[in-house]
């Protein structure tokens, strides 16, 4: 996965979002110009990551400038807590674009994302008994 | 749980600190019924995921270096299961071909466990799965198939076949049957438990 090559980016509507350096267009990477990893924040969001939006997001104005995916986005934020596999589900979305346009949203404080849960920190015995009836429930 | 925030913004604040989500994967042989298991206990969603076949596919999906960007779409089974609000099951169906091994690598990252649904017609087409969650002392249970017209083993038989450790469960299963999809899911929490809880104190002892 490298992003530097040579080709122009677009000119599309909330491409100041996008890095000067971004590659080539190969679809479906248009949307996030080009890049194929998120942005400084350098975290690859797990699957089942949990987006929030922020309580403290920035005003209308700002996000005024979003492009058309990421106000769809944080649209399906801020209808319920979800995963990263939801919204891209969800979006109708690759979950690698998903990840490239949550890292914006990150960036710029619309939203907060969980980090996974580390496989040596798996969940307390009362919260697996609590899956296990809700699964019996089910 | 923690939260990732930007750094412009602040601190991690705890409201929502109490939202869990566990993940589950569903392995097994093509055609095995791993769409079907999951699609029985929630409500499925088809998840693509873009990945650039640079290290992972090159080999196998050889384009002759036209492109060093090759990029595929990796179609998996998803679904969700939610228990309470603030905790929820997700299911994924882990890609079958060899040449997505990396996607599984990424998805058994924190997973509770597996599933690694068999088929005793065609026994092999599961071991992949088996030696890899062994091997990652992954917490897996086996679930055989049963389809009508294959010969019913025991869980014993199965069990010896596939050469599992002691204790590794195996389940027989309806994979189209709801009820059925639970108890193996409840069979692997169970098992998860026990061998976190065995862990933690061999971790102490
Ligand atoms: N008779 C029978 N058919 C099944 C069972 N489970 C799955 N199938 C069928 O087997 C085929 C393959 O199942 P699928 O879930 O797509 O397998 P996958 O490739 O592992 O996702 C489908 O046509 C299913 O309807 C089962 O328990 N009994
Ligand atoms: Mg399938």
């Amino acid at each position: 996965m490298n992003e530097d090559s040579t080709g122009d980016g677009p000119s599309a509507p909330g491409s100041q979002w996008y890095d000067a350096e971004a590659g080539p267009l190969v679809r479906p990477y248009a949307m996030t110009g080009g890049r194929t990893k998120p942005g400084p924040s350098n975290v690859r969001f797990d699957l089942i990551a949990l987006v929030v939006v922020d309580d403290d997001p920035p005003g209308p104005a700002d996000e005024a400038l979003l492009g058309p995916e990421h106000r769809s986005l944080l649209t399906l934020c801020r209808a319920e807590t979800q995963s990263v596999a939801e919204l891209a589900a969800d979006a109708d979305l690759p979950v690698g674009v998903v990840r490239v346009l949550l890292g914006d949203l990150l960036e710029s404080g619309f939203v907060r994302v969980s980090r996974p849960v580390p496989p040596a920190q798996l969940p307390d015995e009362r919260i697996l008994r609590e899956v296990i009836d809700g699964l019996r429930a089910l | 749980m923690a939260y990732e925030r930007s750094e412009r913004t602040g601190a991690c604040d705890e409201t929502d600190s109490t939202a869990l989500a566990l993940k589950i994967l569903v392995a097994g042989g093509f055609g095995v019924g791993k769409t079907t298991l999951v699609g029985a206990v929630s409500e499925i969603r088809p998840l693509r995921t873009e990945e650039q076949l640079s290290r992972a596919g090159q080999s196998v999906d050889d384009t002759g270096g036209v492109d060093q960007k090759t990029t595929t779409t990796v179609a998996m089974d998803f679904g969700r299961i939610t228990i309470r609000s603030g905790l929820s099951l997700y299911l994924f169906g882990t890609p079958g071909q060899d040449r997505f091994w990396f996607l599984w690598d990424e998805l058994s990252q924190g997973a509770l466990g597996a599933v690694v649904l068999a088929d005793t017609r065609r026994l092999e087409d599961c071991f992949p799965a088996v030696d890899y969650f062994e091997h990652r002392k992954i917490p897996f249970v086996v679930a055989v198939n049963c389809f009508t017209g294959a010969r019913t083993y025991g869980a014993a038989d199965v069990s010896l076949a596939l050469d599992l450790d002691r204790g590794t469960p195996v389940v027989l299963c309806d994979a189209r049957d709801r009820d059925s999809g639970k108890e193996v899911l409840i069979r692997l929490v169970e098992y998860a438990g026990r061998m976190h809880t065995a862990r933690l104190l061999d971790s102490v002892g």
